[in-house]
């Protein structure tokens, strides 16, 4: 570690360092970057979150090759890719599985955060970044969904895109503003081709880049929630940890091999996940005149639209849909346990959170059904419990019966 | 010019003066940056091609049989036409209590078709036919007693998306996630069998003698 930096002498190597400092990129980031050496399971999402995007960069430049955007040919350019380019099925499911891979995989991730607290001082920003990066992919998704110009497509577009009617006095002119028309049309198509393009992948690549360099100033937190940093060792080094290269890389890459197999397994044998991944009604071209009987967002979308959809006022619906969103950006705040992690916070605590994982998804799974009674119903007993994790949080974490934190990580050796 | 390297003292800063220009300088430039932001953010209003599309447009009602519904566009909109039969105007006074806004004082419709059966002429209903909570196309469901809607139904209009109920003049049932009755657009009758959706009535507006 102490040669890297090393810019002296003969040889390529020297001067490269010179003029670029490559050998002091790996030495800050990767081998002298020291990580927790208690990571489980639950750790392999961000780096997963990171292949995923990168391959939907990937997939989407090829994409975008043989896409038409525009009213007219949207839907047979699709086709057309699906059907006649070579090997464009693949490429067409590799990106459309990868939207769907993007949030599994970012939901897991940000489940990780609320079980061990990693939003926490001194990660509230970081945690804040990681919402924003949230944020902008549900935006990419959506504009995304709507590019193949299906009828779910349009109608999801007009759905969405209606929910700024709510908003008091500037509504109306608002919509026409996003939509560029009377009606969701051949101009919506475009811009949002430009934004899904162009505009949110640099607005998320930035935002992964504020997220990586604010997690390598405070570090990572870990399954115990504690702080490696205030147990160092004679070498200055955290006692809990080791470099992130090449022990972590290392760790990464399995998670890769396992994520890929499942990858692989739902694009070539379930591409559409059962309607999940990709919707029935968008193997129809746009239809303005006809609504498909029951619609439905992509299922990363549907417990926030179980909240919308339920409550039987227009503008209160999606001011609870808005904040069902925006509530887990003040988690950091929320919470004033003392310790991070749930392994040492109390019952009241445990279940508090494991309520709201269960309503998280019941709600998921109620967004997807039609509008039926039974489950608006469902979805309005839901509704409150969501927002009670939010409200009750301040109040059960200060005062559960909290258990004293080990000065060191629980780590039993392989 | 020699004397800079020979002297090192920093003259006296005029911190006002320099906050001042400071402040000046970030301004202006703010300025401007909202001024140029203005054709980037005008880009996006409705072209005027879009615009030209959206002028009225005439229907021929003559086609359409009694206690039917036909659907035209206008401004990329579709714009339900119902020849209402004299049992269906009347039935819409059954109901007043279980609607939200049964005088239509919180939706949008012009001044002409502010009244009970929210039209002109009250066999003709014209609304515009996208839901008033997110934009779907209500379906028509005017048998009365309709089991697939709910008990006791009078006939109107039921949104598949998120389940609003509407009654046969656009007006909408408490319960439904809608808030206001479907918007009735300005319209105009040129015939008894021509309507001109899109231009109002205002000018030779005979309701008020009917």
């Amino acid at each position: 570690m102490g040669a890297a930096t090393d810019t002296k002498g003969g040889g390529f190597r020297a001067w490269l360092n010179k003029r670029l400092p490559v050998d002091q990129f790996m030495a800050d980031q990767l081998t002298g970057y020291y990580a927790p050496k208690n990571f489980n399971i639950w750790y392999f999402f961000g780096s997963l979150a990171l292949l995923v995007f990168v391959m939907q960069i990937v997939t989407g430049i090829f994409v975008t090759m043989h896409y038409k955007v525009g009213e007219a040919t949207a839907f047979n350019s699709v086709e057309y890719l699906v059907r006649e380019v070579p090997y464009g099925w693949l490429l067409r499911t590799l990106h459309s599985t990868g939207a769907s891979a993007f949030f599994i995989v970012v939901y897991l991730h940000m489940a990780r955060a609320l079980m061990y607290g990693s939003y926490k001082a001194p990660r509230e920003l970081l945690w804040v970044i990681g919402m924003l990066i949230y944020f902008a992919l549900m935006a990419e998704a959506f504009m995304g969904y709507v590019l193949p110009w299906g009828n779910m497509s349009f109608w999801g577009a007009q759905v969405i895109i209606n929910i700024f009617n709510t908003i008091p006095v500037v509504g109306p002119d608002l919509v026409e503003w996003i939509r560029g028309d009377y009606a969701v049309a051949d101009s919506t198509l475009n811009r949002f081709f430009s934004l899904h393009v162009i505009a949110l992948p640099f607005v998320i690549a930035l935002l992964i880049l504020l997220h990586l360099v604010a997690l390598r100033q405070v570090g990572s937190n870990n399954p115990d929630g504690i702080e490696i940093k205030e147990n160092l060792g004679p070498d200055g080094k955290p006692k809990d940890g080791i470099p992130f290269h090449p022990y972590y890389t290392l760790k990464d890459i399995v998670g890769v091999g396992l994520f890929l197999t499942l990858f692989a397994i739902v694009v070539f044998f379930v591409p559409t996940f059962g309607g999940l991944f990709l919707e029935k009604p968008n193997f129809e071209p746009a239809n303005p005149m006809s609504t498909p009987e029951h619609i439905a967002p992509t299922w990363y979308f549907t417990p926030y639209y179980a909240i919308l959809r339920a409550i039987p006022d227009q503008r209160l619906g999606a001011l609870a849909f808005a904040l069902s969103v925006l509530a887990f950006v003040f988690l950091p705040w929320l919470d004033r346990a003392k310790n991070k992690s749930i392994r040492y916070r109390g019952l009241a605590s445990k279940l508090l959170l494991g309520m709201f994982f269960v309503v998280f998804l019941v709600l998921m799974w109620l967004g997807l059904q039609p509008a039926e009674p039974l489950y608006v119903l469902m979805a309005r007993i839901c509704i409150p419990l969501y927002f009670a994790f939010f409200i009750l949080l301040p109040f059960v974490s200060k005062a559960d019966a909290n258990g004293p934190v080990p000065d060191r990580v629980t780590y039993h050796a392989h | 010019m020699s004397d800079h390297a020979a002297d090192d003292t920093v003259p006296e800063v005029d911190e006002s003066r320099r906050k001042f220009l400071i402040a000046a300088t970030a301004g202006t430039g703010a300025i401007g940056a909202v001024l140029t932001a203005v054709p980037f953010v005008a880009s996006w209003k409705p072209s005027e091609s879009a615009r030209a599309a959206g002028q009225p447009t005439e229907v021929d009602l003559s086609k359409i049989e009694a206690g039917q519904m036909a659907t035209f566009f206008w401004r990329k909109q579709p714009i339900y036409v119902v020849k209402r039969t004299p049992e269906m105007v009347a039935s819409l006074k059954s109901h007043d209590g279980e609607l939200k806004d049964p005088k239509s004082d919180s939706s949008e419709q012009p001044e002409y078709a502010k009244n009970e059966d929210r039209s002109l002429k009250p066999e003709v209903l014209v609304l515009v036919g996208t839901c008033t909570h997110l934009g779907c196309l209500p379906k028509t469901r005017f048998t009365p007693g309709d089991a697939t809607v709910t008990a006791n139904w009078p006939g109107g209009f039921f949104c598949p998306c998120h389940g609003s109920k509407f009654d046969l003049a656009g007006r909408v049932f408490q319960g439904s996630p809608a808030s206001v009755n479907l918007r009735v657009p300005p319209y105009s009758f040129k015939s008894d069998t021509s309507l001109i959706i899109g231009l109002d009535a205002a000018a030779t507006a005979e309701k008020g003698a009917a």
